[in-house]
């Protein structure tokens, strides 16, 4: 079998068993992690505000979720 | 002045998504109405943002969102106030935001435009998230499309008078993975690569070289000059863990590396701790640490000595730490009129900026027997004051 095919049908192998995956976690066993305390940020204006914050004086950026720029940095 | 993502709307649509795919199957969050005020103060500079955010659900499936945020700049950062210059500035940032669910597939489409008196910025971002795994797991694919007018006043703050001089553009692709671990786990990776192009530099920073000809030793009203393109990455990793009592610790670590040189360390820390069903105590630590751009440079040799010269602070060698504290609070647990329930929420954070190559010469010089090079390094402490009302409904 050509190698290419061959991933593309291992591939196919992988995504059918990882459908079948069953929850380890049951949704009757969510409730802590339905907590509001378990948000990661439950203001989002709060969070990108911040987040703002740190992008206009630092150099980096990104990947936060809540990453942005803007002025404040005259 | 920073010309890429100007606006803080595609990341609020961004982190929105995010947030609904970490805690499992895709439902669209609570209809809410916040008013929000912010103060930051540090550096020299003053900013007072003010904003109203409204989100509807028009029915289990499509909810629309509107943000409005004013931010007004007073005084100037050490390297505007070495120009002489005071800027008092205001930027008026308007969004709209919609959510579309389908089965187990989050749609997210956003429209921002941000503009001040130098800088207008046009912002639109795609992205969509997929449950899987018996919603354990989310995957988040996203797109954002940035153009920007770049601008510069070269009259005065009260007098203003606007040198258009170019424009940049921006793209931005996020990929995010989250994943319920345990019943008192949650863990998250998002990945986003951004390419710019156009006019990078801050047109209000300048270089400075050394010129035995100037009383003061050096020369500095040469203007930036940045590559016309930048390409970084970033990648975060968090969790979060529920303790045995009610309570909530989190942790997060982020990696960034862009073409300029730049290679940057973010680790996070915080804790949640409710206190009856009235009050949301949290704690938050944060450091930060990054090299120079390759171009950087606090003093150059001479004029003209490289291709791409840059004394931005932002690109300089730098630290800094933070610490946050914020309380909310909730009433009318049992709602009233059309509300189910509100918060008002305080939030103070202190940072400690400092720069390993960046000096400070604003308040030092020849005049006080420090030489070019030699002068202090910058340093300044900044205070943020964070207060807003949130409303259920």
């Amino acid at each position: 079998m050509h190698k290419s095919l061959r991933i593309v049908v291992m591939g196919l192998g992988v995504l059918q068993g990882a459908c079948s995956i069953q929850p380890w976690v049951k949704p009757y066993e969510r409730d802590r992690l339905a907590d509001p305390i378990m948000s990661w940020d439950r203001d989002a204006i709060s969070g990108a505000y911040l987040d703002h914050v740190y992008d206009s004086r630092e150099g980096s950026r990104g990947a936060t979720g809540t990453s942005g720029g803007g002025c404040g940095c005259n | 002045m920073k010309p890429s993502f100007r606006n803080l709307a595609r990341p609020v649509a961004t982190a929105a998504l995010l947030i609904v795919g970490v805690a499992g199957a895709a439902v669209l969050p609570d209809d809410r109405a916040d008013i929000f005020y912010s103060d930051y103060k540090g550096g020299g500079m003053d900013i007072k943002g003010e904003s109203v955010l409204v989100r509807k659900k028009f029915s289990e499936q499509f909810a629309v969102e509107a943000n409005y945020f004013v931010d007004k700049v007073s005084g100037a950062s050490v390297d505007v106030l070495s120009q002489a210059s005071v800027i008092k500035d205001e930027r008026k940032q308007k969004s709209i935001s919609l959510d579309y669910i389908h089965d187990k597939t989050q749609y997210n489409l956003s429209y921002t435009n941000s503009t001040e008196r130098d800088y207008i910025s046009n912002t639109t971002h795609f992205s969509l998230s997929q449950d899987m795994f018996g919603d354990l797991t989310t995957v988040t694919l996203g797109f954002t499309d940035s153009r920007n007018k770049v601008g510069k006043n070269v009259g005065s703050p009260f007098q203003p008078d606007v040198l258009w001089l170019g424009h940049a553009t921006s793209r931005s692709f996020q990929a995010g993975v989250s994943q319920v671990v345990t019943k008192d786990l949650i863990s998250g990776v998002t990945l986003e690569v951004i390419t710019d192009q156009g006019l990078l530099s801050n047109p209000y920073r300048y270089i400075r070289y050394l010129d035995p000809t100037a009383r003061i030793g050096y020369t500095a009203v040469q203007q930036q000059i940045y590559p016309n393109t930048h390409t970084s990455t970033a990648v975060e990793g968090r969790v979060k863990y529920f303790l045995p009592y009610r309570a909530a610790v989190s942790a997060s670590y982020r990696y960034f590396d862009d073409t300029w040189g730049i290679r940057a360390h973010t680790a996070e820390l915080g804790y949640t701790q409710p206190v009856s069903n009235l009050w949301i105590l949290e704690g938050r630590l944060r450091y930060y640490t990054q090299n120079h751009a390759t171009f950087y440079s606090d003093l150059f040799p001479f004029a003209g000595s490289q291709n791409f010269e840059a004394r931005d602070q932002n690109l300089a060698a730098s630290s800094n730490y933070t610490i946050g504290l914020k309380a909310t609070y909730a009433f009318l647990p049992d709602g009233w009129k059309i509300f189910k329930r509100g918060t008002v929420t305080g939030d103070v954070s202190r940072i400690r900026f400092k720069y390993n190559d960046f000096r400070d010469i604003r308040d030092y010089g020849i005049d006080n027997g420090y030489n070019p090079g030699a002068e202090p390094l910058y340093k300044f402490d900044a205070t943020i004051y964070q207060i807003y009302l949130s409303m259920f409904f």
